[in-house]
């Protein structure tokens, strides 16, 4: 109501334009919306969720119940905690933000992560905080101090304490000067520490202006030094606008040099308020009269004392307009209430430390010390400042909380318990009615305790309501949960810079640039980049991957295979590892061969599967899946370090070493022929399933050259350093130029493959598909033990009828089945309709003239030659099964 | 008959013990509060649009008992069909999508595809700009699927089983099993023992522990599983999202407040509580569905423990203990086979006999190797 | 977020780690001769004690190696690790 001339925090010189709900306002650096709004006379800041009743300011920190409110863009913030700038805008809530289209550029804005570690961190630099702050940082420890508010101090800001003979302010400048001299010891305001995890992990979240920063910080020890809220009082009206904490209004004339009313009557059952009230009048507020229950009230005052009485009821309808006291009604435009404290437990409870209701002081006590957290201060009930600073404690007198104050008249049906929530006694007495009896049950019947401040002032408030009203002590009863975060924090911020393309890395090969330049379509497969297909001018997909198909099958094309993963395996026992791991034998393998193996899961089921090259007696290098690559080299380790630790092998991804380029048709040879002109390239010299050294010119030279194919025609597979890939791809390309060599993605590569019956592990097995469920029994071996062995004999794992891979011809050869198509023997019967497979693949093929599928379909080797149906909603298409394999069974085009 | 464990499964089977048996000498036995563990900590997603056969028919039957559901207890559960999108972000998300949805129709569940344009016609807050990191390349969408208040569900259970003569005890713990001949008798609790000719558990996360007590052994593993509310928004989200491939699902409550899943904590825990960095984690696959996000503010994160199976399908059916039954394993899809997972571990404990809806999840299926392999379809490579 | 010791890196947050599960239950020596049940207990039968638990961790981002933990799933608390093949 009133700015007072001198005092306070606030920089006079420095005044603020702000609107809120479209009034201008003035206030000054230094203040809170809040205070500036109480400066302007404003006094009814929101109207409540349920019953639309208007609200005013209550508080003056975190714990602010009412006081929701829009400001630039952020959807919901407190008014008692955003800091007044030039400009503001903004607008009350009626309990609910707006969220509106993002912002780009704001919410774009990177927030960011700091990462800190420490031997101790305090959280609260109030004069318990400071002195812990001072204490360990003189030991020389590294310290951290993180407080919410924008300066030290804690709840010194905001009264004229003393220490010593001294205005505390003095010693808070004096504590915060010693600790910038010691080197360990940071101190970080505007920074609230939001949840504390494991092993003295404490997130914190700076506020930065528009950008902030969340700190995770490991400390060896937590102080914590976080104070206490002030607690309302229970009474008839006791939610309108000029019902506030004492302690509030205390804050509000010394920090921020604003009076919230005129004339007010202090409601308390605490000695605290007591001072407040002497400050407030020293600032020119009135107080026409102090209540207090306590039959022998409480420390001595110039004020008129109303002990033993209770306020039976605010007055007022729009704000408060006097109190009814001891059946007379004493006028007033500010009720200061003061229920006692609740010291601020949140992060110890999150440590697992247990509260104790302690009876003198009437309020949940941190007991002990939990998870590395040691509680100090108010937070731990020492409610003295002398105590907080280290001091002998001067304990007050035994507490008289009085949880619910009845009022003139039956019924609470405006005591209100939480003031966001509007929830009322009458709300706790219906749950009660239902037979709850739980505090979590009632805080979740009521909601009481669930608004933006996670009951900061409501939650003990609620416990104590319950307990007056059945009779059971606080001590019983017990608390709810506290969960983090202690405020509220945006998604963005707690996103940091993980947004777009940081969200997930992304891989690209040497040859990247090259299919961007060519305008590839890309997939993603893992986190790489691979060319999906390269339309042509005027192409859609279909008729790109028909061209490119062609070319494989019938002139030459080019394919980057960078991606696939591999692993260089090292070791004398390399040969016996392989033949753990794979189904099929690897340790007679030939130095210069390569072969394709399957591995599975311990379970029977295909894992993975790639073609590996014996580079030497103790050295193979294999190959895995693109997206696979990670899993599998995690899984090698794994069989090596923790059961067979006597094998002598290593093993070392190697993918992003190497560079690779597929080289696929009938006229790959005479492409590959000028590209390593060195290179003896007849079935003879340089049989399938073999590899070379040779000599690249166009890439740098050193190349290793495989005879391997993926597609059934005459292929190489290229490799060079990877640092080379680019040159080696433009060298194969002006290599094929004269025989028209076409640059082919994934796409066609699945065409290729299915149309020989080459299954895609993830794409034609799901994780409950066997070797001998894909056909490929022929690299099962009968005699050695490997991964997954003994899972295939189990009774299911061994069943004929299983789901086995075939290939499927639509009857009509226009039609396509579409992959994950569902297979029925009959489709006309009703629901639910018995499945028998489901497609698995599915294309056009250049080559066979028609579409064709594969998939897998229960005992399907036993139904080739027979009819299935797809039924398709709108459709159904019928297909003849066959064997997977379509395309050139005999292998004619293999050796070219 | 004892039930242990007064969550939502184990107040649904005594509902439909005494409805469906007539069987209400039954006492359910709870360590904390009713309806206080997964039950008061789950994100509320509600559909039946499984791929496999078995699970389709258990979480459908789950879902028509859902329809009915506030009627027959005579409580508005705030059970709200505003259908579940699952999203498809890579070519074999599509594929399996696909699958997915030919499977639902063929086994009578409704499932539709959506283009990306049409998902953002159903959600219009949902990014599917080709150039996120993660494109959005259409979604499965089951428009009878949708979200349920978690509490009422549990209060409305028990408050028909107790109008039924069910005895719902509070603050009692199971501390051991009596036993005659390899057959129950009885269980021992923190408030005396009770006997019973038979004995469901009921317990979720803490099935091992039980077990343990009863000698033998489940094959499941308890982890923490995280999930959080913004404050309370005006409408924004009009429906449920999933995305497995970034790890969202979100949906925003009645009151106002979005609320979301996170992924799984790696490790075993009981500790009701996971890591930080798997909400930020969470946080950032969210901002980039849905940009709209990004000032919103996260109001409360909390923990539960799930029981997961190796194949993450659950477990009901009988014990290597004559009249001790097994209700567990359900991970992250608990909530919502609620009213059908009472129905049939109801059936199974009356009768003696699996229903034909939990016979296959029986606990034998993982030495046939008989597996109900939900997952399996995320073992994605290529 | 943990903070495991690793045996040979000392101590990293947990997200530098992959979690392996029970701790000390080997690859049968000869998985033939087993029952399916034997076999089924191997591959799905993993202790879920509420309190002390013997578990795997690979320093996945750091020195790729496998080892042991003694961690209490009730609370959290590490006790101590170990080197795999080592006792405790």
């Amino acid at each position: 109501m009133t700015r007072l001339a001198t005092g306070g925090r606030i920089d006079r010189s420095a005044p603020l334009t702000f609107t809120f709900d479209g009034a201008p306002y003035t206030g000054y650096q230094g203040d809170t919306l809040a205070s500036a709004l109480l400066a302007a006379g404003v006094r009814t800041v929101a109207t409540s969720i349920r019953y639309g009743r208007p609200r005013g300011i209550f508080a003056a920190g975190v714990e602010e119940p009412n006081a929701l409110v829009e400001v630039d863009g952020e959807p919901m913030a407190t008014a008692t905690t955003v800091e007044l700038r030039d400009g503001l805008t903004a607008r009350s809530l009626t309990g609910r933000g707006r969220l509106t289209a993002p912002d780009d550029q704001a919410d774009q804005a990177g927030h960011d992560r700091m990462h800190a570690h420490c031997d101790v961190l305090v959280v609260g630099a109030g004069p318990a905080g400071l002195t812990a702050a001072l204490e360990a940082g003189r030991t020389g420890a590294r310290v951290i101090v993180v407080d919410e508010r924008t300066e030290a101090g804690g709840t010194l800001l905001e009264t004229r304490d003393l220490v010593g003979d001294a205005p505390a302010l003095a010693w808070v400048a004096a504590a915060t000067g010693l600790l910038a001299e010691l080197p360990e010891v940071r101190v970080l305001t505007r920074t609230t520490a939001l949840g504390r995890y494991d092993d003295g992990y404490v997130v914190a979240a700076e506020r930065r202006g528009s950008r902030g920063r969340l700190w995770r910080i490991r400390a060896a020890e937590v102080v914590l030094a976080t104070g206490a809220h002030e607690r309302p009082l229970v009474f008839a009206g006791n939610d309108l606008p000029g019902v506030m904490l004492a302690g509030a209004a205390r804050a509000y004339a010394n920090r921020y040099a604003v009076l919230p009313g005129r004339r007010a009557v202090v409601f308390t059952t605490d000695d605290s308020a007591y001072a407040a009230a002497a400050e407030l009048a020293e600032a020119g507020l009135e107080i026409a009269a102090v209540v207090d229950p306590r039959p022998g009230g409480g420390p001595d005052t110039a004020f008129e004392v109303l002990a033993g009485h209770v306020v039976a009821g605010a007055t007022g309808t729009a704000e408060v307009t006097g109190v009814r006291v001891a059946g007379r009604e004493i006028a007033c435009d500010l009720v200061l209430v003061c229920g006692g404290w609740n010291p601020v437990a949140h992060l110890y409870g999150q440590a697992g430390g247990r509260l104790r209701y302690d009876d003198d002081l009437a309020c949940f006590v941190p007991e002990g010390t939990a998870g590395r957290c040691r509680v100090v201060g108010a937070a731990a009930g020492e409610f003295s400042l002398a105590g907080c600073l280290g001091e002998e404690p001067r304990p007050g007198p035994p507490a008289a909380p009085v949880w619910l104050v009845p009022g003139d008249e039956p019924g609470y049906d405006t005591h209100f318990v939480d003031l966001q929530r509007d929830v009322t006694v009458a709300d706790i007495e219906a749950a009660l009615a239902t037979g709850m009896t739980s505090v979590e049950h009632v805080k979740r019947y009521t909601t009481a305790g669930t608004a933006h401040d996670q009951g900061k002032t409501s939650a003990v408030t609620a416990v104590g309501v319950i307990s007056a009203l059945r009779g059971v002590p606080m001590g019983d009863l017990g608390t709810t949960t506290f969960r983090p975060p202690y405020t509220p924090v945006s998604f963005a911020l707690l996103a940091g810079r993980d947004r777009g393309v940081l969200h997930d890395p992304v891989l690209t090969t040497a040859m990247h640039p090259w299919h961007v330049a060519r305008g590839a379509v890309f997939e993603d497969v893992g986190q790489w980049k691979r060319p999906h297909h390269y339309p042509g001018p005027g192409e859609d997909m279909a008729a790109a991957v028909l061209r490119e198909c062609r070319a494989a099958r019938e002139g030459v094309a080019a394919m980057d295979v960078s991606t696939l993963g591999k692993i260089d395996v090292q070791g004398p026992d390399a040969g016996e590892f392989l033949n753990r791991v794979y189904t099929n034998a690897f340790a007679k393998l030939p130095v210069g061969s390569c072969r394709y193996g399957v591995m599975c899961r311990a379970d029977g089921m295909v894992f993975d599967d790639g073609v590996t090259m014996r580079l030497a007696p103790d050295r193979f290098l294999m190959s895995t899946t693109t997206g696979n690559a990670a899993a599998v080299l995690d899984w090698l380790e794994e069989w090596l370090q923790t059961e067979w630790p006597d094998l002598r092998v290593r093993c070392t991804s190697v993918t992003d070493q190497w560079a690779g380029v597929a080289v696929v048709g009938p006229r790959s040879r005479d492409v590959v022929a000028a590209l390593a002109p060195g290179l003896v390239l007849d079935n003879a010299g340089f049989p399938f399933m073999t590899w070379r050294e040779t000599d690249v010119p166009g890439a740098g030279g050193a190349a290793r050259v495989a005879r391997i194919s993926f597609s059934g025609e005459l292929a190489y597979e290229v490799y060079v350093p990877w640092w080379y890939g680019l040159a080696l791809w433009e060298a194969v390309l002006a290599a094929g130029e004269p025989y028209g060599i076409t640059p082919y993605g994934t796409e066609t590569m699945h065409v290729l493959r299915a149309e020989k019956g080459y299954p895609i592990i993830g794409q034609d097995t799901d994780g409950t598909v066997t070797p001998v469920d894909l056909g490929l029994g022929w690299a099962v071996s009968k005699t050695k033990d490997f991964i997954g062995r003994r899972s295939l004999s189990r009774s299911d794992t061994s069943r004929p009828d299983r789901r086995q891979l075939v290939g499927l011809l639509p009857i009509d050869g226009e039609e396509s089945l579409p992959e994950g198509a569902q297979l029925v023997e009959d489709p006309d019967v009703p629901v639910p309709v018995p499945m028998i497979g489901h497609v698995t693949s599915s294309y056009r093929s250049a080559a066979l003239g028609a579409t064709f599928a594969l998939a897998l379909v229960k005992g399907g080797r036993d139904r080739i030659g027979t009819t299935v149906f797809a039924p398709l909603g709108d459709r159904v298409v019928a297909a003849r099964v066959a064997d997977p394999v379509l395309y050139d069974k005999e292998g004619a085009h293999r050796d070219g | 008959m004892v039930i242990v464990g007064a969550g939502g499964h184990g107040l649904a089977t005594a509902y439909y013990l005494a409805r469906n048996h007539g069987i209400t000498d039954v006492a359910v036995v709870e360590r904390g509060w009713l309806g206080g563990g997964n039950m008061a900590r789950n994100t509320t997603i509600i559909r039946s649009n499984y791929l496999l056969d078995e699970s389709a028919g258990i979480y459908e039957h789950a879902l028509k008992l859902w329809e009915g559901l506030a009627e027959e207890l005579d409580h508005d559960l705030l059970f709200s069909q505003r259908g579940v999108l699952n999203l498809a972000h890579t070519p074999q998300d599509v594929r399996d999508g696909m699958r997915r949805i030919n499977a639902n129709r063929l086994n009578g569940v409704d499932a539709e595809w959506l283009t990306p344009e049409q998902a953002r016609e159903f959600c219009p807050i949902l990014n599917i700009s080709p150039d996120s990191r993660h494109p959005v390349l259409g979604g499965t969408l089951q428009r009878r699927g949708g979200i349920a208040k978690h509490d009422r569900v549990a209060w409305a259970y028990a408050g028909a089983a107790d109008a039924l003569g069910v005895d719902l005890i509070q603050d009692c713990e199971v501390t051991g099993f009596t036993t005659a001949g390899g057959r129950v008798t009885g269980v021992r609790t923190t408030r005396g023992d009770i006997g019973a000719g038979r004995v469901a558990l009921a317990a979720a996360g803490h099935t091992s522990v039980l077990a343990a007590l009863a000698g033998f052994r489940v094959p499941i593993q308890s982890h923490p599983l995280q999930a959080l509310v913004s404050e309370l928004l005006e409408p924004v989200h009009p429906c449920v999202v999933m995305s497995n491939a970034v790890h969202v699902y979100v949906s925003q409550a009645h009151k106002g407040e979005l609320v979301m899943g996170a992924g799984i904590d790696s490790y075993n825990s009981y500790a009701q509580r996971g890591g930080f960095h798997v909400i930020e984690h969470q946080m950032a696959a969210a901002l980039e569905l849905f940009p709209i996000f990004a000032r919103a503010r996260v109001l409360r994160t909390w923990g539960g423990i799930v029981d997961v199976t190796p194949d993450a399908s659950p477990v009901i059916g009988r014990t290597p203990v004559d009249g001790l039954y097994v209700n567990c394993g359900w991970g992250t899809g608990g909530f919502k086979a609620t009213p059908s997972s009472g129905w049939v571990y109801a059936h199974t404990i009356a009768t003696g006999e699996p229903h034909p809806l939990n016979a296959p999840f029986s606990l034998d299926r993982f030495t046939t190797g008989a597996l109900i392999d939900e997952h399996g379809a995320a073992a994605v490579a290529h | 977020m943990l903070l495991i010791p690793c045996p040979w890196c000392g101590p990293r947050a947990e997200i530098e780690y992959r979690y392996g599960g029970q701790a000390h239950v080997a690859y049968p020596p000869e998985p033939a001769a087993l029952t399916d049940a034997e076999w089924a207990a191997y591959l799905f039968l993993r202790d879920n004690p509420k309190g002390p638990f013997a578990e795997r961790w690979c320093h996945a981002a750091g020195c790729r190696r496998w080892f042991n933990v003694l961690r209490d799933t009730a609370t959290h608390e590490i006790h101590f690790s170990y080197r795999a093949g080592e006792r405790p």
